[in-house]
């Protein structure tokens, strides 16, 4: 009954029998103990479980681990570089992008598959950009200034913070 | 860090480190040696007799551990309890048992619960339970639960389904209305204030562990208040408290929703001690939606007696709020004394006459939802003040200035009781309406709509009751607790500082900002400094976050402990210095002898010295730490002006979100950028009440918004960009002038909003709609009117 599944998380590859049914957020947080990755609805409206595949967002809830068979996947966790942020974090933190943490991970990645593909985004852009997750905090305000300031910092030039 | 002084500088949190790279533990991310998983078997039901119970193929079961049903728990745990006991109100307080026995009461009401090796294996055996039920008629609707004779009854020891009769009276309102009536106008209007779901982004979740040697519990769990939930968990498990221990790790939110002690906590609980096995039970957000707390759902009939110019003389009215199926922790009070009390707004009106009916229904229970009570009241009252103006053909403005409370009658008793600490309300009015450009608005207005839009300009000039509270004014309202704060100052040999608080911050921000406040007292770097909360372990008893108390009665406590620790170091450093006491200065971290700046010892050469206790002055204890247990003497009542610009479109009913200024007086504030985040996420949830949002039970009682997917929770690309500005009135009676902001901009913001597209929707004659202000619901009052 078991599938074998083998994908690369962060640069490591991992192998493992799991079940069918098994939801690849929950062999993310469970089988492979990453649990930057949070679960918070289960109707893949609120999007905390984002990470990507392949390089694109999507929703590992909404997944099954057997789905991701050789696939490349980046969690939260995969973020920094030697111990250096990554832009979208350093974003997050300069702007206060975040209050009790809890969608920022998929939030992060959401916003980093956003740049990705519109590198110099419109305040328009991003708060349809980031459609898919939700924060209950922040009033997505200072969301939008973070992922400005990592916009910014990933084009090559040096942020400014938020006008205040 | 370049700033020589913390207090009122925006920096960076210190908690985001953690949470930004994915290694912060939240409950659900906790993994025990054995740990099993719990799934707890809930009612499809609103309404029904239990007949029959069969666990048998569930037991047996690959992969379970153990079943329980409410039979096995029922004489183990006591019911969960109230603690909010209103005086004065004939206050029901039916039985809830964690479990039901014989009768489920609303949608979602647990029956049994299953533990397994896995969360799947529980999942799976929690669909082999079989129960048959009699379904009972249902009752969802507050008034129909009260005013219809043959509405179905919740419990036998609540006639009529009455929780609570409150009446709040004070001067002569029948005077006031029949002077009105008289030589005056009285405005008369019903609101219905929907129930929301608070939705904190990370569901509630329970780690138990229970050692049978030991006897000793821990539970990691979501809560808002730690010590509180001991309190509660050793009532309701017989385990003596000094043997509970309770841990809010990372806490993913909470809105109110996460300060009740839930039937889940005492199921898991048990489930831990009687398998002796780690249970770990997370929800699903379905069973956040159906069994997590609710908030609002109040039906209100209001009028207002005033004179033609405007002046309001008196308030009168009934709300009949609907409390769920059970008292959950806190709800009696939520709806009489954090409503009841903050009915007359900021404004001097003079009479009151107020009823609150709580009333049981087979729904979810209802409790503290971000504002708790203070959003309600304040939407009232705010939407009344557009009614009169609207009445008396006076600008919205203008009549709430001709009703503020003058700032020079503070300290300002109310007719309701409370009394005010500070405030001076037209300041920020003024800044507000310059922001928004009022007058021009208004100028654009004379013009007519334009493409079909109708432009609309909303007010909200509120005040909230904050900083919970003084014990003693708050225990004579029935609630089972003090509300003084506890705070640990500890400096250890190096001159580093760890310091507790009896506060559980989730989001707030208050390890930066009780840092901020223990620098600046002790001249301490803050990477010195580290902030300990949310563990019963680790610092004495406090009383959690909630009501906007964190920093006002939290850090207050934490300054007074601070102070205690320098003064204890001043002593050290002057026998030292061989000086006297009263000759040293103490800046930035350093004392020295005045007039003699290289006389000189650091507070961390202090406290090595009061480590080593090699020598040490007369009298003087060893160690470096102080304690604070803050009780304040007033809450404290923040204020403020927002604005919203609106424009609607009379074809669809859309609602244009165009503008939003919020000018918010939370007396000194420490760190701005965090007050900013926290207004802009209060605006939020306040607009989504009044455009988007409400909880929506069929007549049978099953949830009809029962998921992401059918309640909207609000996106980014819903709103503009919020301009917040401040005013700056101290609080005058707290260590540090502070008011508390978590929850203004809920309460703010709904009444601003609807004011909005009412004002937009007056040339349709409309006075009044309901929330929340959806397309149809527009198009019908815009087209319903206009055919007529």
């Amino acid at each position: 009954m078991k599938r074998t599944v083998r994908v690369t998380v962060n640069g490591v590859t991992h192998t493992h029998e799991v079940e069918p049914r098994l939801l690849l957020v929950h062999y993310i947080r469970d089988t492979l103990g990453l649990t930057g990755t949070h679960i918070g609805c289960d109707t893949s409206n609120c999007g905390t479980c984002t990470i990507l595949m392949n390089g694109r967002a999507v929703k590992s809830c909404t997944l099954l681990a057997a789905q991701a068979d050789g696939a490349k996947l980046q969690t939260v966790e995969g973020l920094a570089t030697n111990g250096e942020l990554h832009p979208i974090q350093e974003g997050f933190w300069e702007e206060h992008g975040l209050q009790c943490g809890f969608c920022t991970p998929g939030m992060m990645l959401a916003a980093l598959d956003l740049l990705q593909r519109v590198p110099n985004p419109t305040e328009e852009q991003i708060r349809w950009g980031i459609e898919g997750n939700l924060c209950r905090c922040t009033g997505y305000q200072h969301i939008i200034n973070s992922i400005q300031y990592a916009a910014q910092k990933m084009r090559g030039e040096t942020p400014r913070k938020a006008a205040r | 860090m370049a700033v020589s002084k913390l207090f009122g500088a925006s920096i960076k949190r210190r908690e985001d480190p953690r949470l930004i790279t994915g290694k912060a533990t939240y409950t659900d991310d906790l993994q025990l040696p054995g740990m099993a998983y719990a799934q707890i078997v809930r009612s499809p039901h609103a309404h029904a007799r239990i007949t029959r119970l069969d666990v048998e193929a569930a037991r047996r079961y690959p992969g379970v551990v153990a079943v329980y049903t409410g039979r096995d728990l029922q004489g183990v745990l006591n019911p969960i309890p109230t603690a909010w006991l209103i005086p004065n109100s004939d206050l029901k307080t039916p039985p809830h048992p964690a479990l039901a026995v014989d009768t489920v009461r609303y949608v979602g009401d647990g029956v049994a619960v299953v533990v397994a090796e896995d969360r799947y294996t529980a999942r799976d055996a929690a669909g082999l339970i079989e129960v048959d039920y009699e379904p009972l008629p249902a009752v969802v609707d507050q008034v129909k639960a009260v005013e219809q004779s043959d509405a179905p009854q919740l419990h036998a020891e609540a006639p009529r389904n009455v929780a609570f009769t409150w009446v709040l009276a004070s001067g002569d309102a029948d005077k006031a209305f029949q002077e009105a009536e008289r030589d005056g106008v009285i405005v008369s209007q019903g609101f219905i204030n929907q129930r929301l779901i608070p939705n904190a982004m990370e569901p509630r979740s329970v780690v138990a562990r229970y050692n049978s040697g030991s006897g000793e519990l821990t539970v990691w769990y979501t809560t808002q208040n730690p010590h509180i939930a001991r309190l509660l968990m050793s009532v309701v498990t017989g385990i003596p408290e000094q043997k509970v221990r309770i841990i809010a790790p990372e806490v993913g939110g909470g809105f109110g929703s996460k300060i009740p002690f839930y039937p889940d906590e005492a199921i898991v609980a048990f489930c831990a001690r009687h398998t002796g096995r780690p249970v770990k039970w997370t929800e699903d957000r379905r069973e956040n939606y159906l069994t997590t707390i609710h908030g609002r759902d109040h039906v209100t009939d209001l009028d207002v007696a005033a004179r033609k110019d405007g002046t309001i003389t008196a308030v009168r009215g009934k709300t009949w709020a609907n409390l769920g199926a059970y008292l959950s922790t806190a709800a009696p009070g939520i709806p009489t004394i954090l409503h009841g009390l903050m009915l007359t707004g900021c404004y001097t009106i003079p009479n009151v006459s107020y009823k609150v009916v709580g009333v049981f229904t087979n729904t979810a229970p209802v409790d503290a939802y971000r504002g708790a009570g203070r959003p309600e009241a304040t939407y009232l009252i705010e939407r009344m003040m557009d009614c009169l103006a609207a009445r008396l053909g006076l600008d919205p403005a203008d009549v709430r200035r001709r009703n503020f409370i003058p700032p020079d009658r503070f300290p300002y008793t109310t007719a309701t009781g409370l009394t005010y600490d500070s405030g001076n309300y037209e300041p920020a009015l003024d800044k507000a309406l310059e922001a928004i450009e009022y007058s021009r608005i208004r100028e654009d207005q004379k013009k007519g709509p334009k493409n079909g839009r109708y432009l609309g300009v909303g007010l909200s000039t509120y005040t909230e009751i904050c900083g919970m509270g003084p014990s003693a004014v708050v225990g004579s309202t029935g609630f089972q607790g003090g509300l003084w704060e506890s705070a640990v100052v500890r400096l250890h040999p190096t001159g580093k500082a760890t310091v507790f608080t009896g506060t559980s911050p989730h989001g707030q921000g208050e390890e930066t900002t009780f840092a901020q406040i223990v620098a600046d007292e002790l001249g301490l770097p803050i990477d010195d400094i580290d902030v300990v909360h949310g563990d019963t372990g680790a610092g004495p008893m406090g009383w959690g976050t909630y009501g906007s108390r964190t920093t006002v009665v939290g850090g207050g406590a934490i300054a007074l402990a601070a102070r205690r620790v320098r003064e204890k170091a001043a002593k050290i450093a002057a026998h030292l210095l061989e000086a006297a006491e009263g000759d040293l200065v103490f800046d930035q971290g350093r004392f020295f002898v005045r007039g003699s700046p290289d006389r000189a010892k650091t507070i961390q050469e202090a406290t090595l010295q009061a480590y080593l206790a090699w020598n040490l002055p007369p009298g003087v204890e060893p160690s470096m730490e102080a304690s604070a247990f803050y009780d304040p003497s007033n809450f404290t009542f923040p204020f403020g002006t927002h604005v919203a610009v609106v424009k609607v479109n009379a074809e669809t009913g859309e609602i244009e979100f165009r503008r939003y200024v919020a000018v918010d007086d939370c007396g000194k504030v420490i760190n701005p950028l965090i007050v900013d985040g926290q207004v802009h996420g209060g605006i939020v949830q306040g607009v989504a009440q009044a455009l988007w949002e409400g909880a929506v039970y069929n007549t049978e009682g099953q949830l009809l918004t029962g998921s992401m997917a059918d309640y909207a929770v609000p996106k980014a690309h819903m709103f503009p960009t919020f301009r917040t500005d401040r005013t700056e009135t101290p609080s005058p009676h707290n260590p540090l002038g502070v008011k508390g902001v978590g929850e203004t901009g809920t309460i703010a913001s709904t009444p601003a909003v609807v004011n909005a597209v009412i004002d937009a929707l007056r040339p349709f004659g409309i006075m009044h709609l309901d929330m929340p202000l959806t397309p149809e619901r527009v198009w019908t009052a815009i087209h319903g009117k206009s055919r007529r």
